[in-house]
């Protein structure tokens, strides 16, 4: 199999194969050999890989652009601001954020979450209040909320999903009714089922109940265009290495007024107006939440990444997902004894599965021989996997460079492991 | 296409983590503990009788995880049977050795029931599968209750 052959032509309603080809050509690790053997790479819901456009802006400010930002001043120190700034400038519009001020970058979507939880979750939050989350949360979106719960008295409710792998939305507004529930912090896309919330409804319950609203991003904003304002979200967060940029970076939305009321969380240089040993006063948001010296280089990715999906565009990007989504459904489910999980009806490019005769693992180790790269276990999400009845699945997921011929591929193989364990 | 992968999945691995022989719970037992691989969701309990001399006189497992996992405790269930603890955990570092390199100079008698393992040094990201039993192993010899494999 070479690179040309698992690209047929005219594949997808999306995009063209010679579009696909030339977007191909764009990530350099694509003409990597494993074992000899064409990368087919599936684990895309993991971390995607990244396009010339990020490596060269990343590079690009390390060998001619670099210092220390927000407080030289020095030409480096000044440039270098406005590379790692423009970043800010680029998630606002990525998200349709009416405020540049209402971007606070973050090492990841975890520490997203983790902010909120301790700022607004210890400084707005009551003791007795309730947090609502899904059934389908990974352990970044449940973790931080029992930590809370166990250091300031607030209760943790679990909307339940239906067998389809949908939020149950009956039972999540039925966890309202006693007036308790003051934040709801629930995945805009399941990192296991692929499955899109209703966002919009979510956020529209929670709020006629005065609760406010984070969503998780980290899965759909690779795949969907982001609209905070129409979702009317009070926070969104999303990570940098998923979209096609580096790790280390990430960025949680909230909005003006509610980051403005909330007490920081982590002190330190660049977040304080002034100090002196009885008191500091804080900066304005967001750097308020952004204590000591932060990811620059990663942030100059972030915005070569976002730039990078803007130019390919969410339209593209969300019909040649569909396309692939639907193909992989389709040839998958004909496999005797794989078992997809999750039948959720608005669904993107993540396809968790199991097969009667190989465990995860085994199916993993086998696929990683043929060159495709999988993830096998419980996603960090065990909590769902107990509601599933599984301790683990084997999941393919697909980014903009996925090509119908790489899941062809996938689907032939998965034969012959079933094949080899019989 | 995977006629070369023969060597992790042989025909002693693929029967015995398939139709483990010792995959039960000890009615009376004199120690036991749990092993979890947090990273990945592989589950195994390991129950021990010992012997009125402090050997091991028996040893079950219950496993929930890949072949290659199942396998590895049904071995080893056979690998430490009569063996005392300071014995076992010689036994247990001489695994890893052979997990990590393929063979285990000196010791190669004693843990001829594992033999079929050798080749999960070829394969990094499974050699916690093939320890995970072990691990719980040495805890429940230490009345340590659980452990992981991380």
């Amino acid at each position: 199999m070479n690179t040309t052959s698992i690209i047929p032509a005219g594949i997808s309603a999306g995009i063209s194969a010679g579009d696909l080809t030339s977007i191909r050509a764009q990530f350099p690790i694509l003409t990597q050999k494993i074992r000899g053997k064409d990368l087919v790479f599936l684990d895309s819901a993991a971390s995607a890989q990244k396009p010339r456009a990020v490596i060269d802006a990343m590079v690009g400010a390390m060998e001619t652009q670099y210092a220390n930002i927000h407080r030289g001043l020095h030409w480096m120190s000044e440039r270098t601001t406005d590379a790692y700034e423009a970043a800010r400038d680029s998630a606002a519009r990525l998200l349709n954020a009416a405020d540049r001020h209402e971007i606070v970058f973050v090492r990841n979507s975890t520490e997203g979450i983790n902010l909120v939880a301790n700022s607004y979750g210890r400084g707005i939050l009551k003791p007795g209040q309730a947090v609502v989350i899904s059934a389908m949360e990974h352990h970044s979106n449940i973790v931080p909320w029992q930590m809370l719960r166990d250091a300031h008295g607030t209760e943790l409710r679990i909307a339940p999903i239906t067998d389809t792998g949908e939020l149950d939305m009956e039972a999540y507004e039925a966890l309202f009714a006693d007036g308790k529930v003051g934040l709801v912090a629930i995945t805009h896309m399941s990192n296991v089922l692929g499955s899109y919330t209703p966002a919009e409804r979510i956020v529209r319950i929670a709020h006629s109940h005065g609760a406010k609203v984070l969503l998780d991003g980290s899965q759909a904003v690779v795949h969907r265009r982001i609209d905070v304002q129409a979702l009317d979200a009070d926070f969104y967060v999303f990570t940098g290495h998923k979209l096609y940029g580096p790790t280390g970076i990430g960025v949680l939305y909230g909005k003006r007024e509610l980051l403005e009321a909330m007490p920081p969380w982590m002190g330190g240089g660049d977040m304080i107006s002034s100090v002196t040993y009885e008191r500091s006063t804080w900066a304005q948001v967001p750097h308020k939440f952004e204590a000591g010296t932060p990811a620059i280089i990663e942030g100059i990715g972030l915005n070569a990444a976002i730039k990078w999906v803007e130019s390919i565009g969410y339209d593209t990007i969300g019909a040649h997902e569909a396309a692939l989504t639907d193909h992989g459904l389709a040839r998958l489910s004909a496999i005797e004894g794989l078992t997809v999980i999750g039948r959720a009806q608005d669904r993107g490019g993540v396809i968790s599965f199991t097969l009667d005769r190989a465990h995860a693992h085994d199916i993993a180790t086998l696929l990683d021989r043929a060159g495709i790269a999988v993830r096998a276990g419980h996603h960090c999400a065990e909590p769902l996997m107990r509601r599933l009845g599984l301790d683990s699945t084997a999941r393919a997921s697909f980014g903009i460079y996925t090509t119908t011929g790489e899941i062809d591929f996938l689907a032939e193989t998965l034969t012959k492991v079933r094949e080899f364990f019989q | 296409m995977f006629e070369d992968l023969r060597d992790l999945y042989n025909a002693t691995i693929i029967e015995r983590g398939r139709r483990p022989r010792h995959m039960r719970r000890l009615e009376e037992f004199d120690a036991t503990a749990k092993g979890d691989n947090p990273m990945c969701g592989d589950r195994v309990q390991v129950w021990i009788k010992y012997a009125g001399d402090g050997t091991i006189a028996a040893t079950g497992f219950d496993a929930r995880g890949c072949e290659i996992s199942k396998a590895a405790a049904d071995l080893m269930v056979e690998a430490v049977a009569g063996h005392s603890a300071d014995d076992t955990k010689k036994l247990f570092a001489a695994f890893r050795t052979l997990t990590q390199t393929g063979s285990c100079p000196g010791h190669a008698e004693a843990l001829a029931p594992m033999a079929p393992l050798a080749a999960v040094h070829e394969y990094p990201s499974r050699i916690k599968c093939a320890t995970l039993p072990w691990h719980a192993l040495i805890a429940a010899l230490d009345d340590k209750g659980a452990t992981t494999s991380e």
